[in-house]
Protein backbone atom coordinates (compact mmCIF):
# COMPACT_ATOMS: atom_id res chain seq x y z
CA UNK A 1 0.00 0.00 0.00
CA UNK A 2 1.04 3.29 -0.50
CA UNK A 3 2.22 6.01 2.40
CA UNK A 4 -0.29 7.05 4.81
CA UNK A 5 -1.13 10.87 4.81
CA UNK A 6 -3.75 12.37 7.13
CA UNK A 7 -7.14 12.02 6.02
CA UNK A 8 -6.61 9.00 3.52
CA UNK A 9 -4.43 7.57 1.96
CA UNK A 10 -1.72 9.28 -0.62
CA UNK A 11 -3.09 9.41 -4.20
CA UNK A 12 0.44 10.27 -5.12
CA UNK A 13 0.52 8.76 -8.59
CA UNK A 14 -2.88 7.42 -8.90
CA UNK A 15 -4.82 9.06 -11.94
CA UNK A 16 -7.97 9.92 -10.47
CA UNK A 17 -9.35 11.08 -13.80
CA UNK A 18 -9.54 7.80 -15.05
CA UNK A 19 -10.34 5.83 -11.62
CA UNK A 20 -13.64 5.01 -9.38
CA UNK A 21 -11.46 5.60 -6.08
CA UNK A 22 -12.52 3.73 -2.50
CA UNK A 23 -10.31 3.74 -0.03
CA UNK A 24 -9.66 4.20 3.61
CA UNK A 25 -9.00 2.96 6.78
CA UNK A 26 -9.98 0.38 9.44
CA UNK A 27 -10.09 1.02 13.14
CA UNK A 28 -10.99 -0.67 16.18
CA UNK A 29 -12.07 1.25 19.49
CA UNK A 30 -12.95 4.41 17.38
CA UNK A 31 -9.42 5.33 16.57
CA UNK A 32 -7.22 1.96 16.69
CA UNK A 33 -5.67 1.02 13.23
CA UNK A 34 -6.28 -2.63 11.98
CA UNK A 35 -3.73 -4.09 10.43
CA UNK A 36 -4.20 -7.26 8.38
CA UNK A 37 -7.79 -7.08 8.39
CA UNK A 38 -9.13 -7.98 4.91
CA UNK A 39 -11.81 -5.52 2.87
CA UNK A 40 -13.70 -7.30 0.59
CA UNK A 41 -15.66 -5.45 -2.25
CA UNK A 42 -19.26 -7.15 -3.17
CA UNK A 43 -21.21 -5.82 -6.24
CA UNK A 44 -24.29 -3.88 -6.78
CA UNK A 45 -25.54 -8.07 -6.15
CA UNK A 46 -23.67 -9.30 -3.21
CA UNK A 47 -20.97 -10.61 -5.87
CA UNK A 48 -17.05 -11.03 -4.57
CA UNK A 49 -15.23 -8.83 -6.85
CA UNK A 50 -11.86 -8.32 -4.96
CA UNK A 51 -10.39 -8.56 -1.53
CA UNK A 52 -7.49 -6.42 0.25
CA UNK A 53 -5.45 -6.47 3.56
CA UNK A 54 -4.92 -3.40 5.63
CA UNK A 55 -1.42 -2.11 5.58
CA UNK A 56 -0.13 -1.80 8.62
CA UNK A 57 -1.79 1.62 9.65
CA UNK A 58 -5.15 -0.11 8.74
CA UNK A 59 -5.72 1.35 4.76
CA UNK A 60 -6.99 -0.12 2.26
CA UNK A 61 -7.61 0.98 -2.00
CA UNK A 62 -9.91 -0.18 -4.82
CA UNK A 63 -9.82 1.49 -8.29
CA UNK A 64 -13.52 0.15 -8.93
CA UNK A 65 -16.12 1.06 -11.38
CA UNK A 66 -19.01 3.66 -11.07
CA UNK A 67 -22.19 2.58 -9.17
CA UNK A 68 -22.89 1.24 -5.73
CA UNK A 69 -20.48 -0.99 -3.73
CA UNK A 70 -20.61 -2.54 0.13
CA UNK A 71 -17.44 -3.13 1.51
CA UNK A 72 -17.36 -6.63 4.21
CA UNK A 73 -14.55 -6.30 6.63
CA UNK A 74 -13.08 -9.10 8.43
CA UNK A 75 -11.08 -8.53 11.39
CA UNK A 76 -9.53 -11.36 13.50
CA UNK A 77 -11.76 -11.33 16.80
CA UNK A 78 -14.41 -8.47 15.44
CA UNK A 79 -17.70 -9.06 14.01
CA UNK A 80 -17.99 -8.92 9.88
CA UNK A 81 -18.79 -5.39 8.59
CA UNK A 82 -20.52 -4.48 5.66
CA UNK A 83 -20.43 -0.59 4.75
CA UNK A 84 -22.25 0.88 1.52
CA UNK A 85 -20.41 3.25 -1.02
CA UNK A 86 -20.82 4.92 -4.11
CA UNK A 87 -18.14 4.79 -6.46
CA UNK A 88 -17.31 7.57 -9.40
CA UNK A 89 -15.06 7.71 -12.08
CA UNK A 90 -13.15 10.72 -11.07
CA UNK A 91 -13.57 11.18 -7.35
CA UNK A 92 -12.55 8.72 -4.26
CA UNK A 93 -14.75 7.97 -1.87
CA UNK A 94 -12.91 7.97 1.61
CA UNK A 95 -14.33 4.98 4.01
CA UNK A 96 -13.63 4.58 7.92
CA UNK A 97 -14.62 1.43 8.90
CA UNK A 98 -15.15 0.57 12.79
CA UNK A 99 -15.10 -3.00 13.96
CA UNK A 100 -16.12 -4.33 17.03
CA UNK A 101 -15.83 -7.50 19.38
CA UNK B 1 -5.80 -36.66 -6.68
CA UNK B 2 -8.38 -35.84 -4.29
CA UNK B 3 -8.47 -33.37 -0.90
CA UNK B 4 -5.92 -34.86 1.34
CA UNK B 5 -3.06 -35.28 -1.47
CA UNK B 6 -3.76 -31.60 -2.25
CA UNK B 7 -4.55 -29.45 0.72
CA UNK B 8 -2.95 -29.23 4.24
CA UNK B 9 -4.49 -27.24 7.33
CA UNK B 10 -3.26 -24.39 9.59
CA UNK B 11 -2.87 -27.21 11.93
CA UNK B 12 -1.31 -29.24 10.14
CA UNK B 13 1.32 -26.54 9.01
CA UNK B 14 1.75 -25.68 12.85
CA UNK B 15 2.09 -28.88 13.51
CA UNK B 16 4.86 -29.61 10.65
CA UNK B 17 7.13 -26.27 11.14
CA UNK B 18 9.59 -28.26 12.22
CA UNK B 19 9.69 -31.29 10.03
CA UNK B 20 12.50 -32.39 7.84
CA UNK B 21 11.08 -32.44 4.14
CA UNK B 22 8.43 -30.09 4.31
CA UNK B 23 9.11 -26.89 2.66
CA UNK B 24 7.06 -23.65 3.43
CA UNK B 25 6.72 -21.29 0.34
CA UNK B 26 4.80 -17.74 0.45
CA UNK B 27 3.57 -16.41 -2.71
CA UNK B 28 1.60 -13.16 -2.59
CA UNK B 29 -0.09 -11.07 -4.99
CA UNK B 30 1.56 -7.75 -3.06
CA UNK B 31 5.30 -9.52 -3.27
CA UNK B 32 5.86 -7.35 0.04
CA UNK B 33 3.32 -8.82 1.97
CA UNK B 34 6.03 -11.92 3.31
CA UNK B 35 8.48 -9.36 4.66
CA UNK B 36 6.27 -7.88 6.87
CA UNK B 37 6.01 -11.18 8.53
CA UNK B 38 5.41 -14.51 7.65
CA UNK B 39 4.94 -18.45 8.71
CA UNK B 40 8.33 -19.44 10.56
CA UNK B 41 10.27 -21.06 8.24
CA UNK B 42 8.66 -19.86 5.07
CA UNK B 43 10.68 -18.73 2.10
CA UNK B 44 9.24 -16.52 -0.43
CA UNK B 45 8.68 -16.83 -4.12
CA UNK B 46 8.24 -13.49 -6.08
CA UNK B 47 5.85 -14.10 -8.80
CA UNK B 48 6.76 -11.23 -10.76
CA UNK B 49 10.42 -11.15 -10.52
CA UNK B 50 11.28 -15.30 -9.70
CA UNK B 51 8.44 -16.87 -11.74
CA UNK B 52 8.01 -14.76 -14.96
CA UNK B 53 10.64 -14.09 -17.33
CA UNK B 54 11.72 -10.53 -17.06
CA UNK B 55 12.26 -9.78 -20.97
CA UNK B 56 9.68 -12.07 -22.71
CA UNK B 57 5.74 -12.32 -21.55
CA UNK B 58 5.80 -15.55 -20.54
CA UNK B 59 7.13 -18.08 -17.71
CA UNK B 60 10.74 -18.69 -16.71
CA UNK B 61 12.17 -21.78 -18.59
CA UNK B 62 12.73 -25.13 -16.97
CA UNK B 63 16.74 -24.03 -16.23
CA UNK B 64 15.60 -21.29 -14.49
CA UNK B 65 13.23 -23.13 -13.10
CA UNK B 66 16.05 -25.31 -11.86
CA UNK B 67 18.35 -22.64 -10.55
CA UNK B 68 15.59 -20.92 -8.77
CA UNK B 69 14.88 -23.64 -6.67
CA UNK B 70 17.96 -25.18 -6.01
CA UNK B 71 19.36 -21.36 -5.07
CA UNK B 72 16.14 -21.28 -2.55
CA UNK B 73 17.29 -25.08 -1.27
CA UNK B 74 14.27 -26.74 -2.41
CA UNK B 75 15.07 -30.52 -3.89
CA UNK B 76 12.70 -32.78 -5.71
CA UNK B 77 11.65 -35.12 -3.14
CA UNK B 78 10.75 -32.05 -0.57
CA UNK B 79 6.87 -31.84 0.38
CA UNK B 80 6.40 -28.28 -0.91
CA UNK B 81 3.45 -26.46 0.60
CA UNK B 82 2.11 -23.09 -0.92
CA UNK B 83 0.58 -20.66 0.27
CA UNK B 84 -0.21 -16.85 0.27
CA UNK B 85 -2.43 -14.00 0.40
CA UNK B 86 -5.99 -12.83 -1.65
CA UNK B 87 -6.95 -16.28 -0.91
CA UNK B 88 -4.15 -18.34 -2.59
CA UNK B 89 -4.62 -16.50 -5.83
CA UNK B 90 -0.38 -16.88 -6.55
CA UNK B 91 0.09 -19.62 -4.18
CA UNK B 92 -2.37 -21.77 -6.55
CA UNK B 93 -0.26 -20.16 -9.72
CA UNK B 94 2.29 -21.64 -8.13
CA UNK B 95 1.58 -24.84 -7.65
CA UNK B 96 0.26 -25.42 -11.15
CA UNK B 97 3.58 -24.15 -11.78
CA UNK B 98 5.35 -26.68 -9.60
CA UNK B 99 3.22 -29.29 -11.26
CA UNK B 100 4.00 -28.11 -14.60
CA UNK B 101 7.51 -28.54 -14.36
CA UNK B 102 7.06 -32.02 -12.69
CA UNK B 103 7.07 -31.45 -8.82
CA UNK B 104 5.67 -34.86 -7.44
CA UNK B 105 4.51 -33.62 -4.07
CA UNK B 106 2.89 -29.94 -3.90
CA UNK B 107 0.27 -28.69 -1.45
CA UNK B 108 -1.85 -25.50 -0.79
CA UNK B 109 -2.33 -24.30 2.75
CA UNK B 110 -6.21 -24.32 2.94
CA UNK B 111 -7.04 -20.69 3.19
CA UNK B 112 -3.75 -19.20 3.08
CA UNK B 113 -2.24 -16.34 4.60
CA UNK B 114 -5.61 -15.16 5.47
CA UNK B 115 -6.79 -18.31 7.46
CA UNK B 116 -3.77 -18.73 9.27
CA UNK B 117 -3.62 -14.73 10.18
CA UNK B 118 -8.06 -14.51 10.82
CA UNK B 119 -6.74 -17.70 13.02
CA UNK B 120 -4.21 -15.53 14.69
CA UNK B 121 -1.19 -17.59 14.34
CA UNK B 122 2.14 -16.72 14.33
CA UNK B 123 4.00 -14.58 11.81
CA UNK B 124 8.02 -13.62 11.91
CA UNK B 125 10.21 -11.55 10.58
CA UNK B 126 12.81 -13.74 10.64
CA UNK B 127 14.43 -14.99 7.64
CA UNK B 128 14.79 -18.97 7.24
CA UNK B 129 18.64 -20.08 6.07
CA UNK B 130 18.62 -23.27 3.80
CA UNK B 131 21.37 -25.20 2.20
CA UNK B 132 21.67 -24.64 -1.64
CA UNK B 133 20.05 -27.87 -3.42
CA UNK B 134 20.35 -29.33 -6.74
CA UNK B 135 16.80 -29.46 -8.02
CA UNK B 136 15.99 -30.82 -11.27
CA UNK B 137 13.06 -30.09 -13.27
CA UNK B 138 10.86 -32.12 -15.98
CA UNK B 139 10.04 -30.71 -19.20
CA UNK B 140 6.75 -28.21 -19.12
CA UNK B 141 3.64 -30.61 -19.23
CA UNK B 142 1.47 -29.59 -21.71
CA UNK B 143 -1.71 -31.37 -20.80
CA UNK B 144 -2.79 -28.53 -18.17
CA UNK B 145 -0.95 -25.27 -20.30
CA UNK B 146 -3.33 -24.12 -23.07
CA UNK B 147 -2.41 -21.53 -25.49
CA UNK B 148 -4.01 -18.95 -27.37
CA UNK B 149 -4.75 -20.73 -30.76
CA UNK B 150 -5.98 -23.49 -29.26
CA UNK B 151 -8.47 -20.99 -26.88
CA UNK B 152 -9.71 -19.98 -30.31
CA UNK B 153 -10.50 -23.48 -31.52
CA UNK B 154 -12.23 -23.88 -28.57
CA UNK B 155 -15.25 -21.54 -28.49
CA UNK B 156 -18.29 -23.48 -28.57
CA UNK B 157 -16.64 -26.97 -28.63
CA UNK B 158 -15.24 -27.11 -24.94
CA UNK B 159 -15.81 -25.91 -21.61
CA UNK B 160 -14.64 -22.90 -21.40
CA UNK B 161 -14.54 -21.29 -17.93
CA UNK B 162 -13.52 -17.39 -17.40
CA UNK B 163 -13.62 -16.87 -13.63
CA UNK B 164 -12.62 -13.64 -13.75
CA UNK B 165 -15.54 -11.29 -11.15
CA UNK B 166 -18.96 -10.97 -13.00
CA UNK B 167 -17.97 -7.14 -14.14
CA UNK B 168 -14.36 -8.00 -15.87
CA UNK B 169 -16.62 -10.95 -17.50
CA UNK B 170 -19.09 -8.55 -18.61
CA UNK B 171 -16.39 -5.86 -20.06
CA UNK B 172 -17.11 -3.12 -17.23
CA UNK B 173 -14.18 -3.54 -15.31
CA UNK B 174 -11.04 -4.13 -16.95
CA UNK B 175 -8.86 -5.67 -13.99
CA UNK B 176 -9.56 -6.60 -10.43
CA UNK B 177 -11.58 -3.60 -8.88
CA UNK B 178 -8.83 -3.46 -6.44
CA UNK B 179 -6.06 -2.80 -9.68
CA UNK B 180 -5.81 0.33 -11.59
CA UNK B 181 -7.97 -0.16 -14.65
CA UNK B 182 -5.75 -0.96 -17.33
CA UNK B 183 -4.31 -4.17 -19.31
CA UNK B 184 -5.92 -5.30 -22.51
CA UNK B 185 -6.94 -3.62 -25.24
CA UNK B 186 -10.38 -4.58 -25.38
CA UNK B 187 -12.91 -5.31 -22.46
CA UNK B 188 -15.27 -8.63 -22.63
CA UNK B 189 -15.01 -12.30 -22.58
CA UNK B 190 -14.63 -15.12 -25.32
CA UNK B 191 -17.88 -16.38 -26.81
CA UNK B 192 -19.19 -19.44 -25.35
CA UNK B 193 -17.24 -19.20 -21.88
CA UNK B 194 -19.07 -19.28 -19.05
CA UNK B 195 -18.45 -16.88 -15.78
CA UNK B 196 -18.06 -18.65 -12.67
CA UNK B 197 -15.70 -16.27 -10.20
CA UNK B 198 -13.24 -18.18 -8.45
CA UNK B 199 -14.81 -16.45 -4.97
CA UNK B 200 -17.08 -18.95 -5.10
CA UNK B 201 -14.77 -22.15 -4.75
CA UNK B 202 -14.33 -20.03 -1.56
CA UNK B 203 -15.57 -19.89 1.91
CA UNK B 204 -15.15 -16.32 4.02
CA UNK B 205 -12.20 -17.61 5.43
CA UNK B 206 -10.20 -18.66 1.95
CA UNK B 207 -10.60 -22.09 2.51
CA UNK B 208 -12.24 -24.72 -0.04
CA UNK B 209 -16.18 -24.84 -0.16
CA UNK B 210 -17.06 -28.75 0.18
CA UNK B 211 -16.29 -31.30 -2.63
CA UNK B 212 -20.48 -31.28 -2.81
CA UNK B 213 -20.87 -27.62 -3.10
CA UNK B 214 -18.08 -27.59 -5.74
CA UNK B 215 -19.31 -29.99 -7.71
CA UNK B 216 -23.49 -28.33 -7.55
CA UNK B 217 -21.08 -25.10 -8.49
CA UNK B 218 -20.10 -26.46 -11.63
CA UNK B 219 -23.41 -28.44 -12.60
CA UNK B 220 -24.97 -25.39 -12.32
CA UNK B 221 -23.51 -23.46 -15.29
CA UNK B 222 -23.96 -27.26 -17.39
CA UNK B 223 -20.37 -28.06 -16.89
CA UNK B 224 -20.11 -30.96 -19.82
CA UNK B 225 -18.05 -33.23 -17.76
CA UNK B 226 -17.37 -35.21 -21.43
CA UNK B 227 -15.52 -32.11 -22.78
CA UNK B 228 -12.31 -30.90 -22.15
CA UNK B 229 -11.74 -27.83 -20.10
CA UNK B 230 -9.76 -24.56 -20.18
CA UNK B 231 -9.75 -22.28 -17.66
CA UNK B 232 -8.93 -18.44 -17.45
CA UNK B 233 -8.87 -15.02 -16.19
CA UNK B 234 -6.73 -11.72 -16.60
CA UNK B 235 -2.88 -13.15 -16.42
CA UNK B 236 -3.56 -16.99 -15.32
CA UNK B 237 -3.10 -16.73 -11.48
CA UNK B 238 -7.37 -16.62 -10.62
CA UNK B 239 -7.65 -19.14 -13.34
CA UNK B 240 -5.12 -21.32 -11.74
CA UNK B 241 -6.73 -21.88 -8.54
CA UNK B 242 -9.66 -22.89 -10.34
CA UNK B 243 -7.63 -25.36 -12.32
CA UNK B 244 -6.53 -26.70 -8.89
CA UNK B 245 -10.16 -27.23 -8.05
CA UNK B 246 -11.31 -29.09 -11.24
CA UNK B 247 -8.49 -30.88 -11.40
CA UNK B 248 -6.82 -31.50 -7.99
CA UNK B 249 -10.16 -31.48 -5.48
CA UNK B 250 -12.87 -32.77 -7.86
CA UNK B 251 -11.02 -34.95 -10.15
CA UNK B 252 -11.86 -33.96 -13.71
CA UNK B 253 -9.74 -34.76 -17.08
CA UNK B 254 -8.13 -32.66 -19.54
CA UNK B 255 -8.40 -29.17 -17.78
CA UNK B 256 -5.75 -27.14 -19.06
CA UNK B 257 -5.09 -23.31 -17.46
CA UNK B 258 -5.21 -20.32 -20.21
CA UNK B 259 -1.47 -17.87 -18.59
CA UNK B 260 -2.29 -15.41 -21.50
CA UNK B 261 -5.71 -15.20 -20.46
CA UNK B 262 -7.40 -11.78 -21.18
CA UNK B 263 -5.00 -10.19 -21.52
CA UNK B 264 -3.38 -12.12 -24.05
CA UNK B 265 -6.89 -12.87 -26.05
CA UNK B 266 -8.09 -9.51 -25.15
CA UNK B 267 -5.58 -7.60 -27.26
CA UNK B 268 -5.71 -9.98 -30.02
CA UNK B 269 -6.82 -8.51 -33.18
CA UNK B 270 -9.80 -10.48 -35.28
CA UNK B 271 -10.94 -12.59 -32.28
CA UNK B 272 -14.05 -12.48 -31.49
CA UNK B 273 -15.39 -10.55 -28.39
CA UNK B 274 -18.41 -10.92 -26.27
CA UNK B 275 -19.74 -8.15 -24.05
CA UNK B 276 -22.58 -8.36 -21.39
CA UNK B 277 -23.45 -11.04 -18.46
CA UNK B 278 -24.32 -13.72 -21.41
CA UNK B 279 -21.75 -16.10 -22.39
CA UNK B 280 -22.69 -15.00 -26.74
CA UNK B 281 -22.94 -17.26 -29.61
CA UNK B 282 -19.99 -19.23 -30.97
CA UNK B 283 -20.20 -16.70 -34.14
CA UNK B 284 -18.69 -14.39 -32.01
CA UNK B 285 -22.59 -12.08 -33.20
CA UNK B 286 -25.80 -11.02 -31.40
CA UNK B 287 -23.65 -9.32 -28.83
Amino acid sequence: MCGAKEGGLSLDGVNVAKEAVIQGQVLRSGDEPVANAYVRLLDRTGEFTAEVPTSATGHFRFFAGDGEWTLRTLAPKAQPVDTRVVAATGSVAEVQVLVTA
Amino acid sequence: MSRENSLVTAQWVEDNLDTDGVVLIEVDEDTTAYDKGHIRGAIKLDWTTDLQDQVRRDFVNKEQFEALLSGRGVSNDDTVVLYGGNNNWFAAYAYWYFKLYGHEDVKLLDGGRKKWELDSRELTDELPTRAKASYTAQEQDPSIRAFRDEVVAAIGTQNLVDVRSPDEYAGRLLAPAHLPQEQAQRAGHIPTSVNVPWSKNANDDGTFKSDEELTALYDEVGFDTGKDTIALCRIGERSSLTWFVLTELLGRKNVKNYDGSWTEYGSLVGVPVALGDEPGSADGKGN
